[in-house]
């Protein structure tokens, strides 16, 4: 069902860097998986809509009215890399 | 038969215009908005996208949100859904940008000449700076994140590709952000990036209506650079053509310094943004209530009504009254004018005429500048068009006058008294013997005017000019002289 | 001391009001419990109750409660069992847990859990198995293991968790306690670390119907954070009646049939529980959810979908774990997850992500949503019918440590019988039923959206005619 290929392009587009190893139990495993959830594919659920919501509930809003933000010493109190006071990552453009 | 003919292009423009919404609040917390202050002070678990916390729509923001909508002309859905639009970037903390995707709140529309596919409402990005002596991106080891305009509200505005040049491109990136800054939904400053415009460019041979490939060019953020950036990509897409080279499908950067394009570097991913109905928010159901409310906030005349009436109403030159729409301040300084010019009686001065007027006061004060802010009132400037109209005092003289009020503002008539720049048009007033000087100094050229060429009589009139250091009326001493030479 | 353990938390309550018990000595007999905890049931336990409340006059007594480790508890850890957010002391707390402390009930600390909640029986916990206080070879269940186990034990007078699939229902079966999930939106999903947005209910674990009522009560409300959280329509009575007259009991052929794989131990408590129901009134009579049986596909599309963008935070950029070194940012978010997140959580991020990959979309995500509205529809149409679908909560009991790891597919099918109701938001309750071979079975009673009274009233009923002893679990 789901080839090597695939899970190496799954697994960058979530962001996981699996092993050599993992790639190949990740690609049996969820094979496994999708053999038996591909059975809703039987189904005719031509016109039916979608549920993305059980409630029907619609529409609510929020009045554009401030509220306190958190201090800062609290934003960064988990930072692994606090940096000019924000949080510090790799550069996107570093090679 | 000669060489091939060198084809003719047609460039096909669409606009993607992101604009932040001027609400007090973020689009899904209660954090103010902001700009210019110290970093990551204006967050909260639900911007910093912290475990836990969800997203709730600010009520402003839709109303804004349907506003544009109504002054763009669109449908305004009844029914529209909020998705998660998927990617990992420093600056987007869930890793998903809550947007919309396929049931945006508005479609369909129009501004000016161009018709409007979209527009939806999503979140800003947190601002990602760079450390190093650029500040720039690339060369850059680290960055760090201030998460202070996270979760800003954003309409983007998706026009049809119905551009065809740069300048065209730019006009309409103007008349939007009049549109939007009379709207009172957003600063629209392109320099503070409250406004931002990516555009999409294409060419194919004229006539053809096939679309070319397109590619997407990022970060210009100026009016001048959108011109600048799509003419440039305009002519690195003829090229390649020419040369028989395919366009790529590309995201281009374009650097305002160099006014050169570089392509982004490709992920290794293709976008795949796994769009899906975001669970934490409900349908929006735009009401008749809320659509009314809209409404009844908008202004009473928009810059495409305005421009419309400007050219049909008061007869101005399309040009013109699309310059004085798409900017108000222009617009509204020259109805300022008007309305003088009527209340002095106006000797019946057409708004054409007045109009011809801001020109070169523009000319004066800077192009970029507002004439209410200059030392140049309305009434002045509707007081000197009716002294030319009347002929009190000529058009040569009439510009020096504008030169003096920008430099120190006052009553034209006390500045024509003054610097004696009162129009010379009659014969008693010393213009006859000023003409009879004219056609002694050149007898060739009076000759010639005598036999019946009339273009000879060019000379005659700038040596009476000179003389009179424009004081005259034109068409009087083409008069004066013709009655001479009959 | 084991006196106060005895008493049920509504009895404990009762008594601290009336002036009868000290809240400082009840909160500390439990506190040494949990901390004296050898199930791994808790990852956290406090060093004292707040001091600023008055438990006498609040309606929950200061009797203390055991709360699921991905509620976000403001200064203290909350990491939804996993390594990625090892210490992570968020800056707030989630509404249920103060509605919780504001009506007069302190955290007592945190529970293990599966990691993220995904999970059946707990072994997906970075912190380690919690084990099922009958049988300390065996699975509490999961995910919410840790708050049943420690309910089960008597290290804590009651417990919160959430249900996403089953979370709640299915460790309160097979350690012998309470669990309702209540209907979507009933309670604020705001400061729960999120695992499906669409499924995920907080809700409680208890000794009995009473208690159960009792602190339902006082978590439920709209709440201004939370788009998705609705005001309960009606007052939440603790539930009085004692018989079951006129109440119509369906049972759902596809999920309680032959072929439902239901071991023979559950179905004999099941079956003498269907017995006790008739002489209490109940009319029973087999009906349909003709989709039920794809319930469990369904489910393992949407939850893994919305898991997979809601574990997308979790980069090393704000917050826990971050793998580093001299890496691109690319790497440190592929090398921070990978090392983050255990085998399971990244399975199904991995199916999530699948499920919403350009191409997919239709055949899976879109195609389980419409899976969704038919399964909903089954259950209204049931309920025309009747006033609750009962089920065995699990088709089996606890099992040993390890029997079902290796198996991803085996351990998902403990959710058969508790992903329908999860898919249609509605609400259903989990009672002991008794015992198969020394271990709990679970009694399913599931009602349409916002039925909790009537649910509870009828759970209430038939626990009486039940009788269970859950005490030996708490020797
Ligand atoms: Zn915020």
């Amino acid at each position: 069902m789901l080839d090597r290929d695939q899970v190496l392009h799954v697994a960058r587009l979530a962001r996981l860097e699996l092993s050599e190893e993992e790639v190949e139990r990740m690609a049996a495993e969820l094979s496994h998986v999708l053999d038996h959830i591909e059975k809703i594919r039987e189904l005719d659920l031509e016109g039916v809509a979608p549920t993305s919501h059980v409630i029907d509930v619609v529409n609510v809003l929020r009045a554009d009215e401030p509220e306190p933000s958190l201090p800062r010493e609290a934003v960064l109190a988990a930072a692994p890399e606090p940096l000019m006071d924000g949080f510090g990552v790799p550069s996107p453009g570093a090679a | 038969m000669g060489a091939p003919p060198v084809p003719d292009y047609e460039p096909v423009i669409g606009l993607e215009i992101h604009v932040q919404l001027d609400t007090r609040t973020k689009m899904f917390c209660g954090c103010e908005l902001s700009f210019g202050d110290p970093p990551n002070i204006h967050t909260c678990p639900t911007c910093l996208g912290l475990p836990g916390a969800l997203p709730v729509l600010n009520a402003r923001a839709i109303h804004f949100g349907i506003m544009i909508g109504l002054a763009l002309g669109c449908d305004i859905a009844e029914r529209s859904l909020f998705h998660r639009k998927n990617y990992f970037y420093p600056d987007n903390p869930k890793a998903y940008q809550i947007s919309q995707y396929d049931v945006p709140l508005c479609r369909g529309g129009r501004l000016g000449d161009v018709r409007i596919h979209r527009v939806h409402l999503e979140e800003d990005a947190a601002k990602l700076n760079h450390l190093g002596a650029s500040g720039r991106i690339h060369g850059s080891d680290r960055s760090w994140v201030d998460f202070n305009r996270c979760g800003t509200p954003l309409v983007e505005i998706v026009s049809e590709p119905d551009i065809h040049s740069a300048e065209q491109a730019r006009d309409w990136l103007i008349l939007l952000r009049t549109t939007l800054r009379q709207l009172g939904v957003s600063d629209v400053d392109m320099s503070q990036g409250s406004l931002r415009c990516d555009a999409n460019v294409s060419i194919r041979p004229a006539g053809s209506t096939e679309l070319g490939t397109k590619t997407e060019l990022k970060n210009m953020n100026s009016f001048a650079y959108v011109a600048k950036g799509i003419e440039a990509e305009i002519e690195r897409q003829k090229r390649l053509l020419d040369l028989g080279e395919p366009v790529v499908q590309e995201t281009l950067h374009f650097d305002p310094v160099t006014g050169s394009l570089t392509p982004l570097r490709s992920k290794e991913e293709a976008h795949d943004y796994r769009y899906f109905p975001e669970p934490d928010l409900v349908p929006l159901l735009a009401s008749a209530d809320m659509v009314a409310a809209a409404r009844a906030d908008l202004p009473t005349e928009l810059p495409a009504e305005r421009a419309a009436r400007f050219e049909q109403e008061l007869g101005l030159h399309a040009d013109t009254a699309r310059l004085f729409a798409f900017r108000a301040e222009l617009g509204d300084y020259f109805e300022r004018a008007l309305a003088a010019a009527g209340a002095n009686g106006g000797a019946g001065l057409e708004p054409v005429e007045l109009s011809n007027w801001i020109a070169p006061l523009i000319e004066r004060i800077g192009s970029d500048a507002d004439p209410a802010e200059s030392n140049v009132s309305p009434e002045s400037l509707a007081t000197l068009a009716t002294m030319v109209k009347t002929k009190e005092v000529s058009r040569d003289a009439a510009r020096e006058v504008l030169t003096h009020l920008v430099a120190e503002g006052g009553d034209p008539r006390r500045i024509v008294e003054r610097e004696g720049l009162g129009a010379i048009s009659a014969e008693d007033d010393g213009l006859g013997e000023i003409v009879d000087r004219a056609i002694a100094a050149d007898p060739a050229a009076a000759e010639q005017v005598r036999a019946g060429n009339m273009k000879a009589i060019g000379p005659l009139v700038g040596f009476v000019m000179r003389e009179t250091k424009g004081r005259a009326d034109g068409g009087e001493i083409t008069r004066l002289i013709r009655q001479r030479l009959q | 001391m084991n006196e106060l353990i005895a008493l049920s938390a509504a009895e404990a309550a009762e008594r601290v009001r009336a002036g009868e018990i000290d809240p400082g000595e009840l909160f500390d007999a439990y506190r040494q419990r949990a901390a004296a905890d050898d199930l791994n049931a808790f990852t956290w336990v406090a060093d004292e109750a707040p001091r600023d409340h008055d438990y006498a006059h609040t309606p929950l007594g200061g009797v203390p409660v055991a709360v699921k480790d991905l509620f976000c508890t403001e200064g203290v850890p909350s990491q939804s069992g996993s390594k990625i957010l090892e210490g992570y002391r968020p800056p707030y707390s989630a509404t249920v847990v103060r509605n919780l402390a504001e009506a007069g009930a302190p955290l007592l600390g945190k529970t293990n859990q599966d990691e993220f909640a995904m999970g059946s029986s707990n072994e997906n916990s970075a912190f380690g198995p919690v084990l099922n206080p009958w049988d300390r070879r065996r699975v509490p269940g999961g995910s919410s293991g840790g708050s049943a186990a420690a309910v089960a034990a008597g290290l804590a007078p009651w417990a919160i968790g959430t249900d996403t699939g089953g979370s709640i229902r299915q460790p309160a079966a097979l350690c012998g306690v309470v669990g309702l999930k209540p209907t979507y939106g009933a309670c604020s999903r705001y400061g729960m670390i999120a695992f499906a947005s669409s499924l995920d209910q907080a809700g409680p674990f208890t000794r009995n119907v009473t208690d159960a009522a009792l602190l339902f009560r006082h978590m439920v409300g709209q709440d201004r954070r939370d788009s998705t959280s609705l005001e309960f329509p009606e007052p939440i009575e603790l539930p009085r009646g004692e018989d079951l007259k006129g109440v119509r009991l369906g049972i759902p052929e596809e999920l309680v049939g032959a072929d439902a794989g239901v071991d023979p131990g559950v179905r004999a408590s099941f079956d003498e529980t269907l017995r006790l129901a008739e002489e209490l009134g109940a009319t029973l009579e087999p009906c349909q959810l003709p989709h039920a049986s794809h319930a469990l596909s369904a489910y393992y599309l949407i939850a893994p979908a919305e898991a997979s963008a809601n574990l997308a935070r979790f980069d090393g950029v704000r917050y826990g774990l971050r793998e580093d070194g001299a890496s691109d940012l690319t790497t440190m978010y592929s090398r921070t997850r990978e090392v983050g997140f255990g085998p399971e959580v990244q399975r199904r991020i991995m199916l999530g992500t699948y499920a919403l990959s350009s191409g997919y979309y239709d055949a899976y995500y879109g195609k389980a949503q419409k899976v969704r509205t038919k399964i909903a529809e089954d259950f209204r149409g049931a309920f025309e019918r009747f006033d609750f679908v009962i089920t065995p909560t699990s088709p089996w009991t606890a099992f040993e440590l390890g029997s079902k790891t290796h198996d991803p597919l085996a351990m998902y099918l403990n959710d058969f019988c508790t992903v329908p109701m999860s898919l249609a938001g509605i609400p259903a309750i989990s009672i002991p039923s008794g015992l198969s071979e020394g271990l709990p079975v679970g009694f399913q009673l599931a009602g349409p959206a916002f039925s909790e009274p009537r649910l509870l009233a009828a759970a209430y009923a038939l626990e009486q005619a039940i009788g269970f002893d859950g005490s030996p679990a708490r020797a």
